[in-house]
């Protein structure tokens, strides 16, 4: 069984300088990496003899409108089915700047789904191959989940909402 | 529409060549009968043989991502009902288990197994639709009807549980609304009886059915490599012959009590998949009786007064619980800090949420993983140089649906 420190130090050991804040929130290993060696650190979790972490789970993204620097962010979850275990590792990238390597040349089911994470965040997956809107049309010009955008139109009169939603 | 012109040009007789090299477009979807559902496959034919595929989704794209960051988290349930509406209550279950991994809170033993059954009679109906209606585009509707009336039986079961049959919002935070009744109980004990009848008779008109085969064996087959990588999961990962059931590597709801099989598949084509989601139906069917045999005493709800909605007759009497029931329904109790994946085995695959919360009632993020969506993507491969009633068959095996694929 493999557990979360014997894999924190293999990637310690090659990755070391660029993983930062780890923990295990309910004991899930999560670290942040930088966007400038996560191809290179997929790769290296996924060739590995004993992890074998093959399988993306999942990718989205998140607004941290605070974080001034590293608004936007990528978090992936890998699992390996040989191991039965899993991972979240997480990338910031500015708001201004919001570009990110895309994980296409290793897994196939990050295609739409880095297109669902540009459609409504707008973050840039540079070597997609066909980086467009998914689920959004494409006349829109603004990437909805992100945070300054509210869930209705703020000009409503006819609705008094103080004591409903966020 | 795209004339191949470049060979016409030079060709000795430019009218024959123009119309060998001449493809068709057709638009399959986005309403359309056979893809039971709203998406849209733009295919470039050439002749019956098909060329190319681009896909376009979201069609009822309903922002459940943003609509999820503005509610308290109890109000989330009814909006999970809508993902795979075929199978909600395994959509509600799995919400409530990933908030109860969030607050901490302990299930009663009763609730898991209640719940048990619920996910399993959801997965049954989930594989009912997906095999009949495969059964419906090769051209064989009786079994499709047959096994509805199970369907309905099913649904008269969770009219007993919560009240509701297609959307159920089944369930609470911390347990179940109700405990399970004598009626129910005597309607689970009927189904128990009947189904296994009426699944018989479904699979002797299928299995060995010569045309059936003919139209399902061997079609649409996806190795287990290409798969994975495609992030297949569910009944048609295992039918490429990978036994990854979130049941059994991460057991919730107590499913590590239940003794039941994983059924794979060797070459993952449609065929594979049709056996594999009917050998599952009786596993599941194996899985509601040993947990209504051995259904434990102890409650049906969590001691968690502030997130477990109190009983509406103790509202009326009770002090605490009028006001605890104020604050829930209000939403004014705030969740803890901290993130959180959990996942669960939907009809269609794995179904997970990763929500992120801030310390506030609703939360920060909330990403649902959405099986259908990550696997659809392969679609436009594997149609590749298929024919296109092949085609139709293979979509309807794969068992998409579309308000789960749009989100």
């Amino acid at each position: 069984m493999l557990t979360n420190e014997q894999v924190l130090a293999d990637i310690n050991s090659k990755f070391g300088d660029y993983v930062t804040d780890v923990a295990d929130p309910f004991g899930m290993l999560t670290f942040t990496t930088t966007r400038e060696k996560l191809v290179d650190l997929f790769r290296y979790l996924y060739d590995h003899k004993e992890f074998q972490y093959q399988f993306l789970t999942t990718l989205c993204g998140i607004h941290y409108p605070d974080q001034v620097g590293r608004e936007l962010g990528v978090v992936y979850h890998l699992h390996s089915l040989v191991q039965n275990h899993r991972i979240r590792i997480k990338t910031f990238v500015s708001i201004d700047n919001p570009l990110v390597p895309t994980l296409t040349g290793i897994y196939n089911s990050a295609n739409w789904q880095e297109r669902e994470t540009y459609d409504f965040f707008g973050i840039e997956f540079t070597g997609h191959p066909d980086l467009r809107r998914i689920m959004n049309v494409d006349e829109m010009d603004y990437f909805p989940l992100r945070k300054e955008y509210p869930l209705e139109d703020q000009q409503r009169r006819d609705k008094d909402d103080r004591m409903f939603g966020r | 529409m795209d004339y191949n012109l470049a060979t016409a040009a030079t060709a000795p007789d430019k009218e024959l060549v123009h119309y060998v090299n001449e493809l068709t477009t057709i638009n399959l979807g986005p309403t359309h009968p056979a893809t039971h559902g709203v998406f849209q496959n733009v295919l470039k034919m050439d002749g019956e043989k098909i060329v190319s595929a681009d896909t376009t989704v979201g069609y009822i794209h309903r922002a459940f991502e943003k609509l999820a960051e503005h509610r308290p988290l109890y109000q989330i349930t009814p909006i999970t009902d809508r993902l795979n509406y075929c199978s909600s209550p395994i959509n509600n279950m799995g919400w409530h288990m990933t908030v109860e991994k969030l607050l901490g809170v302990q299930v009663p033993k009763r609730a898991q197994y209640i719940r048990v059954i619920m996910m399993e009679l959801a997965r049954i109906s989930d594989h009912i639709i997906c095999n009949s209606i495969l059964g419906v585009d090769t051209g064989a509707f009786t079994g499709f009807l047959y096994v509805f009336q199970m369907r309905e039986k099913i649904y008269e079961i969770y009219e007993e549980i919560c009240g509701t049959r297609l959307t159920t919002n089944m369930g609470r935070l911390g347990g179940m609304e109700r405990d399970l009744n004598e009626r129910a109980i005597t309607k689970l004990r009927a189904f128990l009886k009947e189904f296994p009848v009426v699944l018989q008779e479904f699979i002797d008109l299928f299995e060995r059915n010569r045309i059936f085969m003919d139209r399902t064996l061997g079609v649409g087959a996806i190795s287990a490599e290409m798969a994975l990588n495609y992030g297949f999961t569910g009944p048609n990962l295992r039918a490429a012959g990978v036994d990854y059931d979130v049941r059994v590597h991460e057991p919730y709801s107590s499913y590590e009590d239940f003794k039941f099989e994983i059924p794979v598949g060797t070459i993952g084509c449609t065929y594979d998949r049709f056996l594999v989601r009917n050998e599952e139906m009786w596993q599941s069917v194996s899985i509601i009786q040993q947990a209504l045999d051995n259904l434990p005493n102890d409650g049906f709800a969590a001691d968690a007064e502030h997130y477990y909605l109190p009983p509406k007759q103790e509202v009326y009497r009770s002090m605490e619980a009028l006001i605890y029931h104020f604050k829930i329904v209000m939403g004014e109790i705030d969740a803890p800090v901290g993130e959180v994946y959990h996942s669960v085995e939907g009809g269609n695959g794995e179904l997970g949420f990763y929500l992120v919360s801030d310390g506030g009632r609703a939360p920060y993020r909330l990403h649902f993983r959405r099986p259908c969506f990550i696997y659809y993507q392969a679609y436009p491969e594997m149609i590749k140089d298929m024919v296109l009633s092949d085609a139709i068959v293979l979509l309807s095996s794969m068992n998409v649906i579309a308000g789960e694929l749009d989100g």
